[in-house]
């Protein structure tokens, strides 16, 4: 798994990178439901792996216990070589180094789209506000929505609002992004603004898990695809192997449903 | 009616008794009433339980039980103070259980992504409460807090039955039965008198949900 990561892949990485986010023997279960099985699972620095796999394959609560919104009962997940801390400050201080994007955006719905982005850096951090809002307002304009800056979630569209949630993760400058079905709720026609963002976001080097259904997307930025059933990880390929010479029958037999059309 | 217009002054100065009461009662079970709520969503099972054993005990004993254990209760205690601050410290301990209760209605109507998203920025929990979580939660929760104030401004009057001071309820009592005057008149001026404290929260409590109103 480790060769992946220093293979050129579109971020062009070429030195063998560290190992920055790292689960080792994950067990979930969510009562009697094993919904995560035993994963292994290794992101490096600046390496952009897509989840993909059958709705209940237990991807999204993967993507979940990197930041630990979701607990584990077994195993242990390591950040830039710690542990996940338990509780408190020490959680909220990893949170803020992993950025997450949610698949229903989850933008505070009583502030404007500039106080969405500025919130974090200002309460987490302690960063002034001025400072704070010259970040927002730079990151509203890598995203497209500095017209928007002064309306609420509400008077916005999915994509943009989606675009406002992923310059809200990106103004805590973290280490790694999380993306759980970023474009699943967004209608067709606003699903490439929100692909284009992350696919520079990919090529600028960022660390990112994305959790998605856009094939496209990870052809097209992946270093690496993770193929999850059933509450484990089945096949790790790099995204040309995997959609042309897939290992698995159960990664085969996917494939084929959704590539068919 | 000269039992009311006899007695002009004295009605005036029970009403701004009255209302000070209120105030002094809104403030305080506004502020109690949200730590309390604070403790019973929070993750600390010590804070959670003490959250709901102060609901379960206050929301289920009766006002007149509530203030004679401050009134009479506390001083054999030690506890010492004037009937005025006693008697308002029973109405808002009473008061902080039902809203902490509309609150958290509230707060359940937040949805969940609006608090996991304030976490996954690194917002610690009473950071996400206070940003986040509670500011839309008063939002929701404005029409039953309001309902609640409303009730605790009439529950006003039982505090001025143990006589903490001559507010709008124990006006009308003297002037029924230790002045004579006859009661239908005089419990009408006294219900004028409790109608120009509620009518107008209701009108501020309109006002404060058009004003704060949230698209989701």
């Amino acid at each position: 798994m480790t060769d992946t990561a220093s293979s050129a892949g579109p971020a062009g990485t070429t030195t063998p990178a560290r190992p920055l986010v790292v689960l080792e023997g994950v067990n979930k279960y969510f009562g009697a439901l094993h919904v995560l099985q035993d994963v292994d699972l290794t992101v490096h620095e600046g390496e952009v792996v897509v989840v993909i796999g059958p709705s209940g394959s237990g991807k999204s609560t993967l993507c979940r216990t990197i930041n630990r919104l979701e607990t584990i009962e077994s195993g242990r997940i390591l950040l830039d070589g710690r542990p996940l801390p338990e509780e408190g400050k020490d959680l909220a201080r990893l949170r803020a180094e992993v950025g997450m994007v949610f698949q229903s955006f989850n933008l505070f719905a009583h502030m404007t789209v500039l106080e969405n982005v500025m919130v974090g850096p200002v309460k987490a951090r302690g960063v002034d506000k001025g400072a704070a809002r010259r970040t927002a307002l730079d990151l509203l304009e890598r995203v497209g929505v500095t017209d928007q800056r002064d309306k609420y979630p509400a008077q916005l569209s999915g994509g943009q609002q989606q675009r406002v949630a992923i310059a809200r993760a990106l103004a805590m400058q973290p280490k790694v992004m999380l993306f759980d079905e970023p474009t699943s709720a967004l209608d067709p026609e606003m699903i490439n603004e929100v692909l284009d963002v992350m696919t520079t976001l990919a090529r600028e080097g960022m660390t990112m898990v994305v959790v998605t259904h856009e094939m496209g997307f990870a052809r097209r930025a992946a270093n690496r695809v993770v193929f999850m059933a059933d509450g484990r990880v089945v096949e790790s390929a790099d995204p040309e192997t995997f959609f042309t010479a897939p290992r698995s029958d159960r990664a085969r037999d996917f494939l084929s449903k959704i590539l068919t059309h | 009616m000269e039992a009311v217009t006899e007695n002009l002054g004295l009605f005036g100065r029970g009403y701004l008794l009255s209302l000070q009461l209120c105030l002094w009662g809104l403030a305080g079970s506004l502020l109690l009433g949200t730590l309390v709520a604070a403790c019973r969503v929070s993750p600390v099972p010590p804070l959670r339980a003490f959250g709901t054993a102060w609901v379960g005990v206050v929301r289920n004993c009766p006002l007149t039980v509530v203030l004679f254990a401050f009134a009479f209760g506390l001083p054999e205690v030690g506890v010492n103070g004037s009937y005025w601050w006693l008697g308002i410290a029973a109405l808002v301990v009473y008061t902080s259980a039902f809203v902490c209760e509309a609150l958290r209605s509230g707060i359940n109507a937040v949805p969940a992504g609006q608090a996991e998203a304030a976490r996954a920025i690194g917002l610690t929990f009473t950071q996400s409460l206070r940003s986040v979580v509670l500011p839309q939660a008063f939002r929701s929760s404005v029409p039953p807090v309001g309902s609640v104030l409303i009730a605790m401004i009439k529950n006003s009057a039982v505090v001025g039955a143990f006589g903490v001071g001559r507010d709008l309820f124990s006006v009308g009592n003297s002037l029924t039965s230790a002045q004579g005057y006859a009661a239908l008149p005089v419990l009408t001026g006294v219900a004028v008198g409790y109608l120009l404290l509620t009518l107008p929260a209701g009108g501020a409590l309109a006002a404060v949900e058009r004003k704060v109103a949230i698209a989701r």
